[in-house]
């Protein structure tokens, strides 16, 4: 078992993206996370693929300022991946959703819409990226995306310096932008 | 102020890479100017938006690489160790099923059938089924490896072996190689292929796939797939009428099994109007099977059984399969023609399964 401290640490590791903490958290948990999607009418592929949803919405959450755990890791992940099994469940419409729990649980409901928004916004912005068409996409993808320099990127799409790149991206992204918005608003 | 020109502005001072004076300046000209300020806020919403994408993509490739690893180490395991897995989830799996019949078994003994439906909606009890055969079972196995062995020895060049964990059925909806199925068939696979008639197997890839309404279009992307012309049937838009009598091929087994009905309600699993609801005798195997009527239209294709009531199957109505390829056509940009000519009305029924037969194929995955 982990003190406060422990978990803080292991928190602020996966918040900043960091393998050693990802890894001590996959340890430590999936075993568990798999013995109740089995347990729930699952195959070893859902565990892994709900373990991994699971993970990315505390990585969103780990992100924000505002987050504290209020309640063990081990007892929040339990929780969010035993609610994001429950919706696969009634979308799939496979059987009534009387779950069962032995653990203790606590509500995660605003984390599961905060990351079903998140997503949704991630997918407005793929798809506008997959309609600017190229180089556009390349270009952004490796800027935004990739992080690659601007003279790394001028050098391998083949401009003659950094700042032409530059205006090249700069006009890219006003495009990108529009699309964006254009889905982005019209969807509230 | 140029779009341009603020983009940079608000990326350079959102990375502090302005120096002080600059800074100030800036800020002022937000204040003084609602339009730039309302320009500065979207452009700092949307380059956090790509800035938080950019993030999650390397988290994501991290959860991966460290995936590996640890099923690499057997930390972790995929869907192989299903057979140790099985015996417990097929329990798990079919217990609430197997509670309910033996709860209704004891209902039908003192009361009327009313009485069961009504217990059976109040509760709304999911007793579905779908109908893929994930069950292959030891003799089948057995003699697909003979199969391969045979092969191997007749040096004709082999392919990887092929181990399938589950069975089956489509129906090619345009000669080029596009088969449809039904999205639950294809979900959980790692590798699909199907199979005709004369035993040719070819690799598929889904293009399509979409859990709500159950169906599934996978392209055929082996070379060895000559393009097929001639389908004999044709997808009416229009709903079919009650009590026509319907046919369906599949492979419940290996070999292709033909089953006749007939449309016994226009609408399907609690009232689900994008399907119908029909009587036939179907087993694990047919699912993604065609439901064609007497004049050779495919009026549906079939998808669950309700578990506990004999042959109540679902099929979902051709007319979905319209809007699939639509969206095909608006996300990937690629057209599917369905046939236009029908080749089997008039034929007697035998004449009709002959020239059919070529067409359905058996879907195998793991």
């Amino acid at each position: 078992m982990k003190t406060i401290d422990q978990e803080k640490d292991l928190l602020k590791g996966l918040a900043a993206n960091d393998t050693n903490a990802i890894e001590t958290i996959y340890r430590e948990n999936f075993a568990a996370i798999k013995g109740f999607i089995i347990k729930n009418n699952g195959y070893p592929d859902d565990a892994r693929d709900i373990f991994q949803e699971a993970m990315i919405v505390l990585f969103e959450k780990s992100k924000t300022s505002s987050f504290t755990l209020s309640c063990q890791l081990q007892t929040y992940l339990y929780s969010i991946c035993r609610r994001l099994w429950l919706k696969k469940l009634q979308k799939q419409n496979r059987f009534n959703p009387s779950i069962e729990t032995i653990e203790e649980i606590v509500p995660v409901e605003d984390e599961i819409d905060f990351h079903e928004k998140k997503s949704n916004d991630f997918m407005l912005m793929e798809d506008a990226l997959k309609k600017i068409g190229e180089p556009c996409k390349s270009l952004l993808e490796a800027f935004y995306i990739d992080k690659k320099s601007m003279p790394e990127i001028a050098d391998s799409f083949g401009y003659t310096n950094a700042d032409n790149a530059k205006t090249q991206k700069y006009k890219c992204l006003v495009r990108l932008k529009k699309l964006f918005f254009a889905q982005y608003k019209n969807k509230d | 102020m140029d779009e341009n020109l603020l983009l940079d502005a608000v990326e350079r001072y959102n990375n502090g890479e302005m120096d002080a004076q600059e800074k100030l300046f800036f800020e002022e000209l937000r204040r003084n100017n609602a339009d730039i300020d309302q320009t500065a806020a979207e452009h700092t919403f949307f380059l956090t938006q790509l800035e938080q994408l950019s993030d999650e993509k390397t988290f994501r490739h991290n959860l991966n690489a460290i995936e590996n690893k640890l099923m690499n180490e057997g930390v972790i395991s995929g869907n192989k160790e299903r057979t140790k897995a099985r015996v417990v989830y097929l329990w798990n799996r079919y217990r609430r099923t197997i509670a309910v019949a033996a709860a209704i078994a004891g209902v039908i003994s003192f009361s009327t059938a009313s009485v069961i439906s009504k217990y059976s909606e109040s509760k709304k009890v999911a007793v579905i089924t779908p109908l893929v055969d994930n069950k292959l079972n030891q003799f089948e196995h057995k003699l697909n490896q003979i199969e391969h062995k045979l092969n191997d020895a007749t040096a004709t060049p082999s392919r990887p072996k092929f181990e399938a964990n589950f069975r089956a059925t489509g129906f090619l909806v345009d000669g080029n190689g596009y088969i449809i199925t039904n999205a639950h068939v294809v979900q959980n696979a790692k590798n699909l292929i199907v199979e005709n008639k004369k035993g040719d197997q070819f690799y598929t890839t889904p293009i399509y796939s979409n859990t709500t309404t159950d169906l599934a279009i996978l392209k055929i992307t082996d070379t060895s797939f000559n393009k097929v012309t001639g389908l004999p049937y044709t997808f009416p838009k229009s709903t079919a009428e009650l009590a026509e009598p319907i046919f369906t091929l599949g492979y419940p087994r290996e070999e292709v099994v033909y089953g006749e009905g007939y449309l016994s309600a226009k609408s399907g699993y609690y009232g689900d109007t994008t399907s119908y609801q029909i009587s036939i005798s179907v087993n694990p195997g047919n699912s993604g099977g065609p439901v064609i009527d007497k004049d050779g239209e495919v009026i549906g294709i079939i998808s669950s059984k309700e578990t506990n009531a004999d042959g109540v199957v679902f099929a979902i109505k051709s007319k979905n399969i319209y809007n699939a390829l639509k969206e095909i056509k608006k996300d990937k940009d690629l057209s599917i023609k369905l046939p236009t000519i029908n080749s089997l009305k008039g034929l007697d029924r035998v004449r009709q399964i002959k020239k059919l037969e070529d067409f359905v194929y058996k879907v195998k995955g793991n």
